[in-house]
């Protein structure tokens, strides 16, 4: 499954639980992953599927309390960084994995100069000197194409138009050279140009820095157009997994194919009415005993009621789905 | 930010002089005689000389007029002209007379203003000082037992009467323990380390109580912006950064924090001036409140007027330099 290539980010078993009022939310359950050197895996899933929680829960970003992890471990460097202390933990964050955020509208300090802002991370990891710092902190300006960059240094967020104020935060993500940069749903509050312009940055910057990313996202075209493998969430769940080619060539999970059918076409006669999943995702209150999305499946029937299914590996390599489709067709086949 | 500040203090002139005009009317209105508490022996043709004398014979606009020109050339020259020794600044004209002691109001003013800066200015500078550490800490762990204590403090410091707290504080510090004064000795001068020490000592109580008072309100200010902010996104942002968390909060939250609260400050000097009436009443501080209540109480009209529309101009100053701080902290805000 891995080539061979050691991955640079690999999470087993995590779990994630929200203590509430109203109990416990299990947010995040038993998610395992690897991300690859220079890898781009999108991950996909409508609200609420744990895409978020998941990738902040990594670097520690989530609130404790009320949030939690319960179990598991994501090996970074050789390391379980669940485990390493509070320290060792704000140097990773910024130094090794970046984040981007999906607002750049209220991600950026109102306060402070762009270039304080990203000054900030270069002093803090590499010790550069402010001198130093400055003029690396316009050269990453200039390499998210933002023109002038030594002049906009001096500039405060509101003085950036939002596609703008994005690429700052992407040179901020990047100013320290991240071997992993987590990407959290970076295009959903731009414009449809300003998102084509940054995926093409991303691209770009990619292929310049040699990062792995993690695109989290609930727009299936964009995972398509930048994606080498997918990742679809739901209900706190990985349900599906494969190269991108395979996934969009041969949904196995019927949540999946739900979601490619919601695609409009552009092509062809309008379909009268939109395609939606019918019915509401799931509430998280217990620990899943069964299959989270078997409510609103067609294809559901007694076992998925029973047991929640296991990722297990079919078509393409590479491509895996936790689903008991065949499993009625694998049973009678063994009996008969 | 210059051109701004200047525009304002022009357009400021116009305000204060109808707030003039408006004091010395309405007060005009008010009964009272300035003959009245002149023994009874004296004929009335002699009162109504003395009030001619006083100038009470002209119309009142005249009467405004010429107030007014005492108010703001010949009592600020006296004024300047005492603290200088410049005495060829002095000028000729009338100055404006107390009723109740025929002596010039600016005079008595000038002796009131240091037992008020002191007593009241020191209530409010530690109450602040109190109050930021209290309201940051209060918002950082939220309903936490510091949190909680504190929010109790707070609305005993603002919902219980300063005459309340400044009784039991002279019951216990003043009649059971005998640790510090109970009246406050205006003609102490300070000399030594002795007469510093039994100054400082009797100043204790009347400004802890005020500290108490202001400290409630600010922190509960403080803590509620505080909280407003610790929930932004660019906090995680920062956080993602890796970035202290001592930076996060004290850098990041606190600068953002601070701009309604300095406003809320500034906008709260000029009560420092007027003096805390009850305060002052209570532990016999002969400061500028409880010379305005005794004015009001002797139908002593001009010191009502001059002191009246000394708290006027503060206060428009005082909102003038709060929205200028406001600009300086908030980069959102230019005013040119």
């Amino acid at each position: 499954m891995n080539d061979g290539v050691a991955p640079v980010l690999d999470v087993r078993d995590l779990k994630v639980v929200f203590r509430t009022r109203g109990g416990e939310v299990h947010a995040v359950n038993s998610v395992s992953f690897d991300l690859r050197p220079g890898e781009l895996l999108g991950v996909v899933g409508e609200s609420g599927s744990g895409k978020s929680v998941t990738m902040m829960s990594l670097i520690g970003l989530l609130p404790s309390p009320p949030a939690e992890i319960r179990s598991g471990q994501v090996m970074f460097g050789g390391r379980d960084i669940l485990k390493v202390n509070a320290r060792e933990l704000r140097r990773l964050r910024g130094r090794e994995i970046g984040f981007i955020f999906q607002d750049p509208m209220t991600s950026l300090n109102p306060v402070f100069t762009v270039g304080f802002q990203i000054m900030e991370p270069l002093r803090r990891h590499m010790g550069l000197k402010p001198e130093a710092a400055r003029t690396r902190a316009a050269e990453l300006l200039d390499l998210v194409g933002i023109p002038d960059a030594r002049r906009r240094l001096k500039d405060f967020p509101h003085q950036f138009s939002g596609g703008m104020r994005q690429r700052v935060m992407i040179a901020m993500a990047l100013a320290c050279d991240p071997k992993v940069l987590i990407a959290d749903e970076p295009t959903t509050a731009l414009d449809v140009t300003i998102q084509a312009q940054i995926l093409e940055l991303v691209k770009d910057l990619r292929q310049k820095l040699g990062m792995a990313i993690v695109w989290i996202t609930h727009d299936l075209g964009v995972i398509a157009g930048i994606a080498d493998r997918v990742m679809v969430m739901y209900g706190g769940q990985v349900v599906e997994q494969a190269p991108v080619r395979a996934l969009f060539a041969d949904p196995r999970h019927p949540y999946t194919r739900a979601l490619l059918e919601t695609v409009p076409s552009v092509r062809g006669e309008r379909a009268p009415k939109l395609k939606v999943i019918e019915g509401q995702p799931p509430l998280l209150g217990a620990h899943p005993s069964a299959c989270p999305f078997r409510f609103r499946c067609d294809k559901a029937h007694g076992l998925c009621e029973q047991e929640n299914p296991r990722r297990r590996p079919v078509g393409a390599p590479g491509h895996d789905v936790a689903c008991h489709w065949d499993a009625p067709a694998v049973r009678e086949a063994a009996h008969g | 930010m210059l051109n701004y500040t200047i525009r304002r203090l022009v357009m400021a002139v116009p305000t204060v002089i109808i707030i003039s005009l408006l004091i010395f009317l309405l007060l005009d209105l008010a009964p009272g005689d300035p003959t009245a508490q002149l023994p009874l022996t004296i004929p009335n043709e002699v009162r109504e000389e003395i009030r001619l004398a006083l100038g009470l014979g002209e119309p009142v606009m005249v009467r405004y007029v010429r107030w007014l020109q005492m108010m703001v050339v010949n009592e600020p020259l006296h004024a300047l002209a005492s603290v200088t020794g410049w005495e060829n600044l002095r000028p000729d004209g009338q100055r404006i007379l107390s009723w109740q002691s025929r002596s010039p109001v600016g005079d008595i003013i000038a002796q009131r203003i240091p037992q008020t800066l002191w007593v009241v200015g020191m209530g409010y500078l530690f109450g602040i000082l109190i109050a930021l550490p209290i309201g940051i800490i209060s918002a950082y762990k939220q309903y936490s037992w510091f949190d909680q204590i504190g929010t109790f403090i707070s609305m005993v410091g603002f919902s219980v009467p300063v005459f309340f707290t400044g009784v039991v504080l002279i019951l216990v510090f003043s009649v059971w323990l005998g640790w510090f004064p109970s009246m406050y000795d205006t003609t102490l001068r300070v000399t030594d380390w002795d007469s510093f020490m039994r100054q400082v000592r009797q100043m204790v109580l009347p400004v802890s109580v005020l500290a108490l008072f202001n400290a409630a309100q600010i922190s509960r200010f403080m803590r509620a912006s505080m909280l407003d902010n610790l929930n932004q996104d660019y906090v995680r942002t920062a956080r993602a950064k890796g970035l202290r968390e001592n930076t996060v909060v004290m850098v990041h939250v606190l600068r953002n924090s601070m701009i309604p609260v300095v406003t809320v400050i500034a906008l709260g000097v000029p009560a420092v001036f007027s003096g805390a009436i009850i305060t002052e009443t209570i532990f016999r501080v002969n400061g500028l409140g409880a010379l305005l209540i005794n004015a009001i109480y002797a139908s002593d009209i001009p010191m009502v007027q001059t002191l009246t529309f000394i708290f006027a101009v503060l206060i428009v100053l005082f909102n003038l330099i709060a929205d200028v701080i406001y600009g300086i902290l908030d980069p959102r805000i230019r005013y040119d």
